[in-house]
C-alpha cells in the first residue's frame, strides 16, 4: 500500500516509530498529484516546495524525540477560503486571484503547531456558494467516483483530495452542509463541528452566523485527530467558545448500546431517491443490531428552513463581500469613469454570477421597507428551528438522516437551475441554522455505485457522541474502506 | 414671519481608550499614515472584530453623566455603504440597542437653566481618512483613523437656537473632558456634529420639515451653520416654498451650506445585527463601579465655586471650563488656601505660562502647596504683588518654595513703619515743591512721591503703609 493511501493514524504511527519520514509521505502525496491531479482537478494551488520543507521541519522534530502531534507531519489539504499566509487564498474567485494573505487563519496557525504540511489549496464553490464545486472561477473538480460527476459542494476539492488520496486529510467549511454534501458524494467522513467549537478567524466569511470550518478524513478516527487539532478558544473570534475540550479520541468506543436515535420524517419523505432513503434505513438497522433504540420522528418547521437559510446567509453574504470593491485589494477594472463606476465594474467583473445572485437576494432581504418581511421573519424561523431541535433532543442523543437526496450528480446538470440547486440543501441547512454539530461518514453506495454517506446531527458541543457513533458504525460496516479507481 | 427654530445635534465623540474598538492597534491622533493599522481595522478578508471592553465602559461613563439608562443587553449592527475610507464596507454601529437612552443634560443660557433631553448614545467605530493629491486626479486613504471609538451623543430637539446649540455643544465638551472619556479637540476631528433644524411659526407646536446638515467641526462653525440654515429655509418659507426634507454640508471656509442629497437618494443602510459580536452584557455592579469613578460634573462644580466659596460667575465658569486648572485649584481649596488670591493666580499670571509653554496645569512643575503659600505670603505683607509676580516666575523655573525664593532674592517687604517713615521724611524734605503741587490740586505729586520712597527702598517698601503715609502728610499740609 502507497503511504498517499494510508489515514492519519496509520501514518503517525509509522513516523513516531521511525519507521518512515514526514518527507516520504509528503513526496508520496506530491507524486499522487502529479498522476492525478489532471484528472481530479481538487487543487487550486500546489504548495509543493513549503510542503517538503514543512515536513523536513516535522521529521526532525520527531527526530528529536519531541512529543508531537498525531498531525505532525501529514500533508494536509486547506479549503481556499481559508487563509494561509504567504499562499495564495482565492476563494476561487477572480476577485481573490492575487491574494496573498499576510496572515495565518486561526486554524492554518493551529495545523502548522502541530506540524501538519499543508500541500495545497482545495478548489471550491465560488465564495463557497454552491453544492457542486462548478461555480469557481479556476476549474471544475470531478468525482473521483465518477469523473463525469460533480464531487458536491462548496468543499468539493477537499473531499475529491482526500478521496483520491491527493492529500491525507483536508480543511473544509460548512455554511449550509458544504463540509457534508461532498463528504457524502466522494465517500469520506466529514464533520461540521457546533458553531463556535472551531475559530472563524481568517475564514473568509460567506454567512458569519453559518459559517464552520471542519475536517474531511478518511475514516472516524482520523476525524477525531483532525478535529483535536483545530478545535479550541481563540480570544481573535467573538463567536468562539470558550469551554474545556475533551479528548475527541477517547471518543472513539465501539458501543452504542442503549444509545437513542431518531429519523426524521420529513427528512426521509419525498424527493429523496430510494437508493439513499434504502442505504439510511439500512444503516438504522445496523445500528439497531449493534444495541441502539432507532425510531422515526417529527421534526417541525423542516419546512421552512431552506427559505430561512437562503435568506439569512444571502443576508450575511451580501455585506460579508461587499468589502471586495476593487480598492484596497483584489480584482479592480481596468478602465473606469468614477467611483461609483469603479465599484460596479470591479465587482460586475469579479464575481461570478452565482455570487451576484446572492449578494442581489442578501441585498433585497435587507432593504428597507423588506427587512421585516424577510431577515427578521427568517430569524424568527430560526428561533423555532432551534426550538424544535432542542425538544428532539430531549429525547434522542443522535438524529440520523441522509446528507443530500441524491448521490452525485453529472456534471453541468443542475448548475443552470439555481432553484434545484438550492432544494439539494434540504437535509444539511437546519444543522447550520440551528448551529449543531453534524458529521458524514460513508454508509454504501447507490446501484450505479456512486457513495452514499449517512448524516449524524448531535447535541451542541457533543462531538464526542456523534464520533462515538460513527465509529461504532464503521467498525460494523466497511464502506470507508472501498476507495476509488482512478 | 416669525419662525421657531427647533434644532437637534447629533455628536461624534471618539474615545481617548489606548486601543482601537476591535483590535489592538494603538487609538493615537497625528501618527505617520497608515501605521497604526492591521489586518483587522483594514478590513482584510478572513479577519473579525473583537469588541474593546475600555469603549463600552467609557459610553456607560458618558451615559451616566449624562443622566441616561444604561441598557443591560445592548448589540451591534452593521451598517452597510461603499466609501472608499471604509475597508468592510459598513460601519459596526448600534441601531436598535444603544448603550444609553433617555438622558439630559441642563445647559446654561444666559443665566437660565435649560434642560436639554439626550435621546441616545451609542458607540460605534470611526472611518478612514480620505487624502486628494494636489492635482486633484488621485485619492489616498490613511487607515490609522479606521476603528478608532466613536460614541454618538443624540440629543432631543430641544434647543431653540443657534446659540443654545452652541452652549449645548460646549457643555457637552467640557463634560465628556470631565469625565476624561474624550479629549474633545475640534481640531483634530475628535468631536464633530451632525445638525438637524428645522421651522415653525411661533406658538405652533407641530414640527416643520427638518435638513441634516454634515461636516461641522468647531464650536464657532455650529452657530454659524445653523444661524445660516435658520437664514435659508426662512427665506424659502417667506417666499412660500417648502423645506425639503435633505441633507446639506457646512463649508465652514465659505460659511455656506450645500445640497448633499435629497430625501430620494437617500442611502439604505441595510441595517442588521452584526453576526461577528456577541451581545453586549451590562450587569448592575459594571455599572455601580463606573459610577463611582465618575468625577464631580462641571455644573455642580461651578455651583459650588459660586455658592460656597464665593467666586464670581465669570471666573467661577473660567476654572470649571479649564479641566485641569480646576483640578489644581480644588487642590488648593482643599489645602486651605486663599481661595480668591489662587483663583487670579491661576486665571491671570499662571495661565500665561501655561498658554505659553503649551502645557497643561498638571504639567507645572510647583504644587498647589506652593501656590497657596505664596498667596500666603502676599497676605502678610511679607512681600509685594510686584514681587510675587518674581516670585512666581522662579517658581516656574526652579520648583523652589516661594518662601525660599523670597529669601534668596532678599524680596521680603519692608513693614517696619518707623523704617518707612526715615525713608519718606527723607523724601519729602528733599521735594518740598510736591506739598504745594498737591494743594494745588496736582494729585499725581502723591504717585510721584510714593514711587521716589519705592525707589528709596529698592522695591521693597510696603505701598500701601508709603501711600498711607505720604497722602496723611499731604492731607495735613493741604488742610494747614
Amino acid at each position: 500500500m502507497n503511504l498517499h493511501e494510508k489515514t492519519i493514524h496509520e501514518l503517525s504511527s509509522m513516523l513516531k516509530a521511525k519507521e518512515i519520514s514526514s518527507v516520504e509521505i509528503t513526496e508520496s502525496v506530491l507524486g499522487r498529484i502529479d498522476a492525478v491531479e489532471d484528472k481530479v482537478g481538487g487543487y487550486i494551488s500546489v504548495a509543493a516546495e513549503s510542503a517538503l520543507e514543512q515536513a523536513k521541519v516535522a521529521d526532525e522534530k520527531i527526530a528529536a524525540g519531541e512529543s508531537v502531534s498525531d498531525i505532525c507531519g501529514i500533508p494536509v489539504a486547506v479549503k481556499d477560503n481559508i487563509c494561509t499566509n504567504g499562499i495564495a487564498t482565492t476563494c476561487a474567485s477572480k476577485m481573490l486571484e492575487t491574494f496573498v494573505p499576510p496572515y495565518d487563519a486561526f486554524v492554518s496557525k493551529k495545523i502548522k503547531e502541530n506540524g501538519g504540511v499543508i500541500v495545497g489549496k482545495a478548489n471550491m464553490d465560488e465564495f463557497a456558494m454552491g453544492s457542486s464545486t462548478e461555480t469557481s472561477y479556476f476549474k471544475i473538480t470531478k468525482n473521483p467516483y465518477d469523473l463525469t460527476k460533480v464531487p458536491g459542494g462548496s468543499s468539493g476539492g477537499s473531499a475529491a483530495v482526500v478521496a483520491a488520496d491527493e492529500a491525507i486529510f483536508s480543511l473544509g467549511s460548512d455554511t449550509g452542509g458544504s463540509i457534508r454534501q461532498p463528504a457524502s458524494f466522494c465517500s469520506v467522513v466529514g464533520l461540521k463541528p457546533t458553531y463556535g467549537l472551531v475559530s472563524r478567524f481568517g475564514l473568509v466569511a460567506f454567512a458569519s452566523s453559518l459559517d464552520q470550518i471542519g475536517p474531511m478524513t478518511k475514516d472516524v478516527t482520523d476525524c477525531a485527530i483532525a478535529l483535536n487539532a483545530i478545535a479550541g478558544h481563540d480570544s481573535m473570534d467573538s463567536t468562539s467558545a470558550n469551554i474545556k475540550l475533551p479528548d475527541y479520541k477517547s471518543a472513539l468506543v465501539n458501543d452504542v448500546k442503549g444509545m437513542k436515535i431518531g429519523i426524521p420524517a420529513e427528512y426521509m419523505g419525498e424527493g429523496i431517491a430510494p437508493d439513499v432513503k434504502t442505504i439510511i434505513l439500512a444503516a438504522a438497522k445496523k445500528y439497531e443490531e449493534m444495541g441502539a433504540i432507532v425510531e422515526e420522528f417529527s421534526l417541525p418547521m423542516t419546512d421552512y428552513a431552506l427559505s430561512a437559510y437562503y435568506i439569512i446567509s444571502s443576508a450575511e453574504a451580501s455585506s460579508n463581500l461587499a468589502r471586495f470593491d476593487g480598492i484596497k485589494y483584489g480584482y479592480r477594472t481596468k478602465e473606469f469613469e468614477d467611483l461609483n463606476d469603479l465599484y460596479a465594474k470591479s465587482r460586475t467583473e469579479g464575481f461570478g454570477s452565482e455570487v451576484k445572485r446572492r449578494i442581489m437576494l442578501g441585498t433585497y432581504a435587507l432593504s428597507s421597507g423588506y427587512y421585516d418581511a424577510y431577515y427578521k421573519k427568517a430569524q424568527q424561523v430560526r428561533t423555532l428551528i432551534k426550538k424544535s431541535f432542542n425538544d428532539a433532543f430531549a429525547k434522542y442523543d443522535l438524529i440520523l438522516s441522509p446528507a443530500y437526496p441524491n448521490t452525485a450528480f453529472e456534471i453541468g446538470g443542475k448548475i443552470s437551475d439555481a432553484v434545484q440547486m438550492y432544494l439539494g440543501d434540504i437535509c444539511t441547512v437546519s444543522v447550520n441554522i440551528a448551529g449543531l454539530p453534524g458529521i458524514v461518514v460513508p454508509a454504501g453506495f447507490d446501484t450505479n455505485g456512486m457513495p452514499v454517506g449517512m448524516q449524524l446531527i448531535g447535541k451542541a458541543f457533543d462531538e464526542a457522541t456523534l464520533l462515538r457513533a460513527s465509529y461504532a458504525f464503521e467498525q460494523n460496516t466497511d464502506y470507508h474502506t472501498i476507495r476509488p479507481t482512478l | 414671519m416669525n419662525y421657531e427654530s427647533v434644532i437637534g445635534l447629533e455628536v461624534h465623540a471618539e474615545l481617548s481608550t489606548n486601543t482601537k474598538i476591535y483590535c489592538s492597534c494603538k487609538n493615537e491622533f497625528g501618527l505617520d499614515v497608515n501605521t497604526s493599522c492591521c489586518p483587522i481595522c483594514t478590513g482584510m478578508p478572513g479577519t473579525l472584530p473583537v469588541l474593546n471592553k475600555k469603549v463600552v465602559e467609557y459610553a456607560i461613563k458618558a451615559g451616566l453623566a449624562l443622566n441616561c439608562s444604561i441598557t443591560r443587553e445592548g448589540k451591534q449592527d452593521r451598517k452597510n455603504y461603499f466609501y472608499p475610507d471604509l475597508p468592510k464596507a459598513y460601519q459596526i454601529s448600534q441601531f436598535d440597542l444603544p448603550l444609553c437612552t433617555d438622558g439630559y443634560v441642563d445647559i446654561d443660557v444666559n443665566g437660565e437653566k435649560k434642560r436639554i433631553g439626550i435621546t441616545r448614545i451609542h458607540i460605534e467605530e470611526d472611518a478612514g481618512k480620505l487624502i486628494h493629491s494636489v492635482m486633484g486626479d488621485e485619492s489616498y486613504v490613511d487607515f490609522n483613523r479606521c476603528g478608532v471609538p466613536l460614541i454618538e451623543i443624540v440629543s432631543e430637539p430641544d434647543l431653540r437656537s443657534a446659540e443654545e446649540a452652541r452652549i449645548y455643544l460646549e457643555t457637552l465638551k467640557s463634560i465628556l473632558q470631565y469625565i476624561e472619556v474624550s479629549d474633545c479637540k475640534m481640531e483634530e476631528g475628535s468631536l464633530r456634529c451632525d445638525i438637524n433644524v428645522s421651522l415653525r411659526p411661533v406658538g405652533s407646536d407641530k414640527f416643520g420639515t427638518r435638513s441634516e446638515m454634515k461636516n461641522v467641526s468647531t464650536l464657532s462653525g455650529t452657530q454659524r451653520a445653523i444661524e445660516y440654515e435658520i437664514g435659508r429655509q426662512s427665506e424659502i418659507l417667506d417666499n412660500g416654498g417648502v423645506i425639503e426634507q435633505e441633507t446639506r454640508r457646512w463649508d465652514d471656509a465659505k460659511g455656506e451650506n450645500v445640497l448633499l442629497r435629497s430625501k430620494e437618494e437617500a442611502h439604505d443602510y441595510r441595517y442588521f445585527p452584526e453576526p461577528d459580536l456577541m451581545p453586549i452584557v451590562v450587569d448592575d455592579e459594571w455599572i455601580e463601579s463606573i459610577r463611582a469613578t465618575l468625577p464631580e460634573m462641571p455644573d455642580v462644580k461651578k455651583a459650588r465655586y459660586t455658592g460656597e466659596l464665593g467666586l464670581g460667575d465669570y471666573e467661577a465658569g473660567i476654572i470649571v471650563g479649564n479641566k485641569s486648572m480646576a483640578r489644581f485649584f480644588d487642590k488648593c481649596v482643599e489645602l486651605g488656601g486663599n481661595v480668591k488670591a489662587v483663583a487670579n493666580w491661576l486665571q491671570g499670571d499662571i495661565m500665561k505660562v501655561v498658554k505659553e509653554q503649551d502645557i497643561t496645569f498638571d504639567d507645572i512643575s510647583f504644587t498647589p502647596e506652593d501656590l497657596n503659600e505664596l498667596a500666603s505670603i502676599v497676605d502678610k505683607g511679607t512681600i509685594s504683588i510686584t514681587a510675587a509676580k518674581k516670585v512666581l516666575a522662579k517658581m516656574f523655573e526652579t520648583a523652589e518654595k516661594p518662601s525660599k525664593i523670597v529669601d534668596d532674592l532678599g524680596l521680603a517687604q519692608i513693614n517696619d513703619e518707623s523704617a518707612i517713615e526715615a525713608m519718606v521724611n527723607d523724601v519729602l524734605d528733599k521735594n518740598p515743591q510736591s506739598f504745594e503741587d498737591y494743594k494745588n490740586g496736582k494729585t499725581r505729586a502723591l504717585g510721584f512721591l510714593v514711587g521716589m520712597v519705592m525707589k528709596e527702598s529698592k522695591g521693597k517698601g510696603n505701598p500701601q503703609i508709603i501711600n498711607k503715609m505720604i497722602l496723611e502728610r499731604l492731607e495735613a499740609y493741604k488742610n494747614s
